[in-house]
């Protein structure tokens, strides 16, 4: 391994220049090895340091987040309650999902992997204010804490949607503090969108126009204009959350002719994008990973990136789909179930595109590509049961109750984390500098759609079959499903604890990548890994469009022996 | 001399002293952005119940002392005066005239500040603010005490936006005096104007849905 680490102790150039020429070698002079020692992280710009950052951190929400829903999985396994009383069964399934959503997957990959690859991507030194990126992970981090406080000093049991009047007026919980804490991550979210959409217009190397960006910017860039678009709602809907309890303000209040609802309509015209939130960033990675392991350009390129921006913007027009049970007029019911059976347009393009770009291609069945085509047909399923929730009749059928839970994890786990693993299975050579164990990568990828199929979708059964979702204690003939559900649960669970394990033995003992190893277009590769500290040493130009794969010429690209 | 030949400071992340302004400007308009949908739940909440409850609203607004309200649209509507021709002076390199015109948007701020004050002491002794002192004696109150929620809210977010920028009027005064935006370096009195414009803007919308709705 030595030898292949360049020993020269010259310039940084000089450095860079040799690796380039020998691909395979690890770039000494790096964005890690330029600075040491506690400070150099905690007051980095280096968009790539704070990507790593956020991965530290969100890592920490997931784990605890993960631990809630064992818990909740664990208990039930019983029809009657074993393990944990009510009171905290509704507070496990809140803080399950106020920290997954908010704390761990809509930071996910645009914190992570858009933060570390969006700059490289479009040939830029930095994102276009990188103080404010930093201002952003410190923001994160005091809402991370605020929550967390809340959650040591006994919960909030409102769950994730935090729905008036219960959280404003009944419960008994630390329903403040938990929304100071949303609402204070709200922000970095916003600057974190803003910076994104700044970076995008304003810092895209010469050549680079807007159809020759890679999808995965694309998506970001839909996303970002979601975060910068709808965060501030949900800021405001938790500002006034909290003064009304706190006050007594009656803006949603019927004892002063407020209206609760007004509550759920506030909250949907938020929630709802941020749904978009959780899975547009994963798409984008996902037409990376289709077009580099199908060695073919993207089919039908300008209408993948459109479909993103087509998402977000219909986004905005969905939110009544979750209230065609809260005393919404049917007319308006109606409207928003059309609205909704539209988002499955661009979805749809999507979905065909990436698998019109499989066919003919020569396909490598690496670790990222695993999770791309797992993502593929789990997005379908989470999809398609999406319209049977966007109908009105069926909606009050399966309203509440299990089908949704398993429709959105379907969505947002089999969706979102599938892409996030395998965006970082991918970029992980980038990031390191060193190859992560490929035979361990498929086998967990593997185990994890097994036990996400296994997990989620009795649970579907189970909805349709009538059980309401947070309830712990059930009738005896839905034990088989839910105990289906926890046993599928503990083998996701190894399919997340093994990355962990070889990712953390890959970062010093892996092997070493090189500047390329996948040979995958795109101007993140065409820089040593790990990159230098400004990413590039001279402004890269680009001269045509992304994805210039050939099936033909790369046949010879041989993953195994990676 | 020497000095006015200095090159603006430009960030290692960007290309020249244009792309950074360029940058900074997009930056902050989209912010502008985040902050019109974050005051925008609040406008949407007045509508939904000027809507529902019309005639209160307007009952209830005649308790707001337009003269003092109509004031301080005028001490805003100056202050965003000032501010502009700060842009100008900082433009033009015109340091001691910048750093006063800095002072004087904070000071109307201040004058801002302290008139709302005053109405809102006098919100309090004529029981005017919701809560246990509320006192209400025309029909119904409920609704009387929902439209001076609402009401606190809106000029208490307003007020805090405003709070913020006396805080960066007074920072970059400062900066101003030690000449920090010569040479080229204006662009942060530039976007930090665009934020005060804004604070200005959204004042000129609550004056008359509060203050004129009960007036003909």
């Amino acid at each position: 391994m030595n030898g292949t680490i360049s020993d020269s102790e010259s310039s940084m150039k000089s450095a860079t220049e040799l690796v380039v020429e020998r691909p395979g070698e690890f770039a000494r002079l790096n964005y890690l090895s330029v600075h040491h020692g506690v400070r150099s992280w905690l007051l980095t710009k280096d968009h790539k340091r704070i990507g790593l950052l956020y991965l530290f951190t969100i890592l920490i929400f997931f784990l605890i987040a993960s631990v809630a829903a064992a818990l909740m999985r664990i208990e039930l396994v019983t029809p009657q309650p074993k393990l944990v009383t009510s009171e905290t069964y509704n507070k496990l399934f809140t803080i399950h999902g106020v920290l997954m959503v908010w704390f761990f997957l809509i930071p996910s990959i645009p914190t992570v992997l858009g933060n570390f690859i969006l700059p490289m991507m479009i040939g830029a030194r930095d994102v276009a204010f990188p103080k404010l990126n930093l201002l952003s992970w410190y923001i994160f981090v005091a809402g991370g804490a605020l929550a967390l406080w809340s959650l040591l000093h006994g919960g909030v049991d409102t769950g994730w949607t935090f729905y008036t009047p219960y959280s404003t007026t009944y419960a008994n919980t630390h329903v403040i503090s938990m929304a100071a804490g949303v609402f204070v991550a709200g922000f970095s979210t916003i600057i974190t969108g803003m910076n994104f959409m700044v970076t995008t217009h304003k810092m895209r190397a010469p050549g680079l126009t807007w159809f020759r960006l890679p999808l995965f910017v694309w998506s970001l860039y839909a996303t970002s204009l979601i975060m910068v678009l709808a965060t501030p709602v949900l800021a405001i809907t938790l500002a006034l959350i909290s003064v009304e309890r706190f006050w007594g303000v009656g803006i949603f209040d019927p004892k002063l002719g407020g209206d609760p609802v007004l509550f759920q309509h506030l909250f949907w015209f938020y929630s709802h994008p941020a749904v978009y939130i959780m899975i547009l960033p994963g798409m984008g990675v996902i037409s990376e990973l289709i077009t580099c392991f199908s060695r073919k350009p993207i089919y039908g390129y300008a209408w993948v990136g459109s479909a993103s921006m087509a998402i977000a913007v219909l986004g905005f027009l969905v939110w009544g789909h979750h209230m065609f049970v809260s005393s919404q007029s049917v007319y308006a019911g109606m409207v928003f179930s059309i609205l909704s059976f539209l988002v499955a347009v661009p979805s749809g393009i999507k979905v065909f595109n990436w698998t019109a770009t499989l066919r003919k291609g020569s396909i490598h069945f690496a670790t990222p590509m695993l999770y791309a085509l797992g993502f593929i047909g789990l997005f379908t399923i989470g999809g398609l049961t999406g319209l049977f929730l966007a109908a009105l009749a069926v909606d009050v059928h399966v309203h509440d109750t299990y089908f949704v839970i398993a429709h959105f994890h379907y969505i947002m786990v089999g969706g979102m984390v599938m892409a996030f693993m395998g965006g970082l299975h991918y970029w992980w050579p980038k990031i390191s500098g060193r190859l992560y164990p490929e035979l361990a990568g498929k086998l967990a990828a593997m185990i994890t759609f097994i036990g996400f199929n296994l997990t989620f979708f009795p649970q579907f059964i189970l909805g349709y079959l009538g059980q309401p979702r947070r309830y712990h204690v059930y009738p005896p003939e839905f034990q088989i499903y839910h105990v289906l559900s926890t046993a599928g649960a503990s083998i996701l669970g190894v399919g997340y604890l093994m990355p962990l394990i070889y990712f953390i033995w890959a970062w010093k003992h892996g092997r070493v990548a090189g500047p390329n190893p996948w040979r995958a277009t795109g101007l993140e590769w065409q820089t040593p890994s790990p990159p230098p500290e400004h990413n590039f040493e001279q402004t890269p130009v680009v001269r045509g469009p992304p994805y210039s794969y050939s099936a033909e010429k790369d046949v010879d690209l041989d993953v195994a022996s990676i | 001399m020497e000095a006015a030949n200095l090159p603006p400071l430009v960030g290692q992340q960007f290309d020249d002293i244009e792309q950074q302004r360029e940058a900074a400007k997009l930056g902050m308009w989209i912010f502008l952005a985040t902050e019109v949908l974050f005051f925008g739940g609040l406008f949407l909440g007045y509508t939904i119940y000027r809507f529902t409850y019309g005639q209160i609203f307007v009952h209830t607004s005649r308790k707001l002392d337009v003269l003092l309200g109509g004031t301080n649209t005028a001490v805003l509507l100056i202050s965003s005066l000032l501010m502009a021709f700060a842009v100008r002076a900082a433009k033009l390199d015109q340091r001691r005239m910048l750093t006063w015109l800095l002072i004087g948007t904070a000071l109307l701020g201040c004058v801002f500040m302290s008139i709302k004050g005053v109405e809102y002491h006098k919100d309090y002794v004529d029981h005017l603010v919701p809560g246990r002192h509320f006192e209400w004696h025309g029909a119904d109150p409920h609704s009387a005490e929902l439209f001076f929620w609402i009401y606190f809210a809106m000029t208490g977010l307003h007020a805090i936006h405003v709070t913020v920028g006396i805080g960066i009027m007074l920072v970059l005064a400062l900066l101003a005096w030690l000449g920090k935006f010569s040479h080229g370096n204006h662009n942060t009195v530039e976007i930090a104007g665009l934020y005060w414009h804004f604070v200005d803007i959204v004042w000129v919308f609550l004056f008359p849905l509060l203050y004129l709705v009960g007036h003909r």
